[in-house]
């Protein structure tokens, strides 16, 4: 079973994000990069299904050089090769631009199943998984908590609003993950010496066959006018009472009266 | 030219999502901000009934997708009925209800019509002729403003936040004939609470627990039964074993905009907030004054919950009578 998965460096969820001079871009100095806590689950999957029945792990990521340390460390976690694809044409990309490229190296590299996570926590998107599946003509299952492989076809438990949805699908296909899926692991020492002398292809948009004019900055269709803080809140104002009967009153009175929530 | 703009609605089994009627109502100002038409679609399969309700919220058009390859919603036959049904006349804009089966169906008609998407958008104003979409990114730490260069323009709405209009018109209905073809997807089973329980993303108030909970849970659920609310969790209740994972507040858990959120015994991480901190009003309970959580929230109240929620949830039964 050949399954790639598509992994996005993603600033650390705990990192402060700041504007940047330009108004419309995010500071890149001083982040803390993570793998987008979503393809790690998709890491996770695919290790337990190679291990179950054989097959090879293909990591996919596109970006600038330091999505390099992203890749190893699905290597070292257990991936068996990385794809690496920079172009400077690329940056600056949005999704349907990013899933334009991942679609054409997907055209090179064989799979039965991609898996890719079901957003990236950076710009919260959602958006890759489905468009990469859609030009490459083929199902996808997003929110996917549980995978089983039947002979041919994929099931996945699709976690909808109030429960859950059991969907089959022909393989190929692509799945999206969803949290519950499973418990990632934590690459080994032994997992990380040995990522390093793994096979890390890089590859450019000439390799893949993109016109660079359709991708990157200049192919964006999200035009971004301006990045703006949320408002901020006032002040908290604290309850406070004698006994815990007086303090729930005066926070019903409050919200009740006041805000008129309830 | 494209021209028009089209709402997707969402039903199940029978009964229209919330998120539908505001995605609606807002199509329908957008309708009239550009001086152009309003279609609402309903997609199912024996849902012609449904048309007349839309237009009470300002449809011009209702189409309505019916076929019973579209009894229980699978992304490529959805995408291929309305990519079918809007081909002959190309709208300008599509929204969708950002639920789950609104994100999956506008990404997939997205990439399939080539056009941009802005997710989850909170606002969509119109600013010298153009549509401007604001949407949350980084979990709510940073708002974009963005245009969508091509057409369709294709947004997905946050559910809870459009307000909800009755703009009442006679709207024609169509019901565009399809031929969907061989869909390889098959639905095989589906678990739905069928209990009324109010769906996390949809509702106005929410209350949640986190570690502080201990793993007692109830005095959050009677205080939410009280108020008519739903239950969420923070990621550590969830990890306990406590809630289940769709409970989930947070970065990597759900994204909700209810009026009014009252945490008990959650700390307050930067990714609980990530979820929850575009909530209109915030409660904060927790025993520790120092709890990150307090500096975000509308309300305090230092306390230990197992106090405070039974005394809450008594107030509340008296004040509704
Ligand atoms: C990549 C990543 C993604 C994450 N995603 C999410 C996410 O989506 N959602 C999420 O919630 N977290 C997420 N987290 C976890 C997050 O960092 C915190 O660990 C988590 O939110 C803490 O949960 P908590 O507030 O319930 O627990 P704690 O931080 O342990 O806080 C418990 C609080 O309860 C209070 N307390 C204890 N007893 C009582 C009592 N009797 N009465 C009142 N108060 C009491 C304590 O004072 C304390 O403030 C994520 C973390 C990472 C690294
Ligand atoms: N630059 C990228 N390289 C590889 N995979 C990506 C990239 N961007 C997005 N993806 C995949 O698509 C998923 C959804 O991302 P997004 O649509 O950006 O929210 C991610 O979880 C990844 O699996």
């Amino acid at each position: 079973m050949n399954i790639v998965v598509l992994v996005k460096q993603v600033p650390d969820t705990e990192s402060l994000v700041q504007i940047a001079a330009d108004g419309v871009s995010i500071r890149k100095e001083d982040v803390k990069w993570i793998m987008n806590p979503y393809d790690e689950l998709a890491v996770e999957e695919a290790l337990r299904i190679r291990e179950a029945r054989g097959g090879t792990v293909t990591v996919v990521s596109l970006g600038g050089a330091r999505v390099q340390e992203t890749i190893r460390t699905a290597l070292a976690m257990g991936a068996d090769k990385g794809v690496h694809i920079q172009d400077p044409a690329a940056e600056g990309g949005d999704a349907p631009a990013t899933a334009r490229i991942l679609a054409a190296a997907l055209k090179t590299i064989p799979f039965d199943l991609i898996l890719c996570g079901q957003r990236g926590v950076d710009e919260d998107n959602g958006q890759v998984g489905p468009a990469v599946a859609e030009r490459l003509g083929i199902p996808h299952l997003a929110l996917v908590v549980k995978v089983e492989l039947l002979d041919g076809r994929v099931r996945g438990h699709r976690l909808v609003e109030g429960g859950t949805v059991v969907v089959e699908a022909p393989l190929p296909a692509l799945i999206t993950t969803q949290r519950g899926l499973n418990e990632p692991r934590y690459a080994s020492l032994p997992g990380i010496m040995k990522a390093k002398k793994k096979p890390l292809e890089v590859k450019t948009l000439a390799d893949l066959g993109v016109d660079p004019a359709t991708v990157g900055a200049a192919g964006r269709k999200i035009l971004v006018q301006a990045l703006k803080l949320p408002p901020t809140r006032k002040a908290v104002r604290m309850i406070t009472g004698e006994t815990p009967e007086a303090v729930a009153a005066e926070l019903v009175r409050v919200l009740h009266d006041e805000a008129r929530l309830i | 030219m494209a021209d028009g703009i089209v709402a997707v609605t969402e039903q199940r089994e029978g009964k229209f999502r919330k998120v539908s009627y505001e995605a609606v109502s807002e199509g329908r100002r957008l309708a009239d901000a550009l001086g152009t038409k309003l279609t609402a679609v309903v997609m199912g399969s024996g849902v012609q009934g449904l048309a007349s309700e839309l237009a009470a919220f300002g449809a011009d058009r209702v189409l309505v997708l019916d076929d019973p390859e579209l009894a229980d919603f699978r992304v490529e036959a959805y995408t291929e009925a309305l990519t079918q049904a809007l081909a002959a006349e190309p709208p300008a804009v599509v929204l969708f209800g950002a639920t789950v089966q609104g994100k999956d169906l506008a990404a997939r008609f997205a990439a399939r019509q080539d056009a941009g998407l802005a997710m989850d958008c909170t606002a969509i104003h119109l600013q010298d002729g153009a549509l401007v979409f604001t949407r949350p990114m980084f979990g709510g730490k940073i708002l974009a403003e963005v245009k969508i260069a091509g057409s369709p323009q294709i947004a997905a709405v946050r559910p809870n936040v459009m307000r909800i209009e009755r703009r009442p018109r006679e709207a024609a209905v169509e019901t565009p004939a399809l031929s969907l073809g061989a869909i390889p997807t098959t639905v095989v089973e589906q678990r739905l609470d069928a209990s009324g329980r109010i769906e996390l993303s949809e509702a106005d108030i929410i209350v949640s627990g986190g570690r502080g909970t201990g793993g007692n849970f109830a005095p959050i659920e009677e205080l939410a039964a009280a108020l008519g609310a739903a239950v969420g969790a923070s990621r550590s209740a969830v990890d306990e074993g406590w809630r289940k994972h769709s409970d989930q507040v947070g970065q990597t858990g759900k994204v909700v905009s209810p009026t009014l959120y009252i945490a008990c015994g959650i700390s307050g991480a930067i990714q609980h907030l990530a979820g929850m901190s575009s909530s209109k009003v915030i409660v904060a309970i927790n025993k520790d004054p120092e709890a990150p959580i307090f500096s975000k929230a509308d309300y305090g109240v230092v306390g230990d919950m197992f106090q405070i929620l039974p005394k809450l949830t008594e107030a509340v039964k008296a004040l509704k009578g």
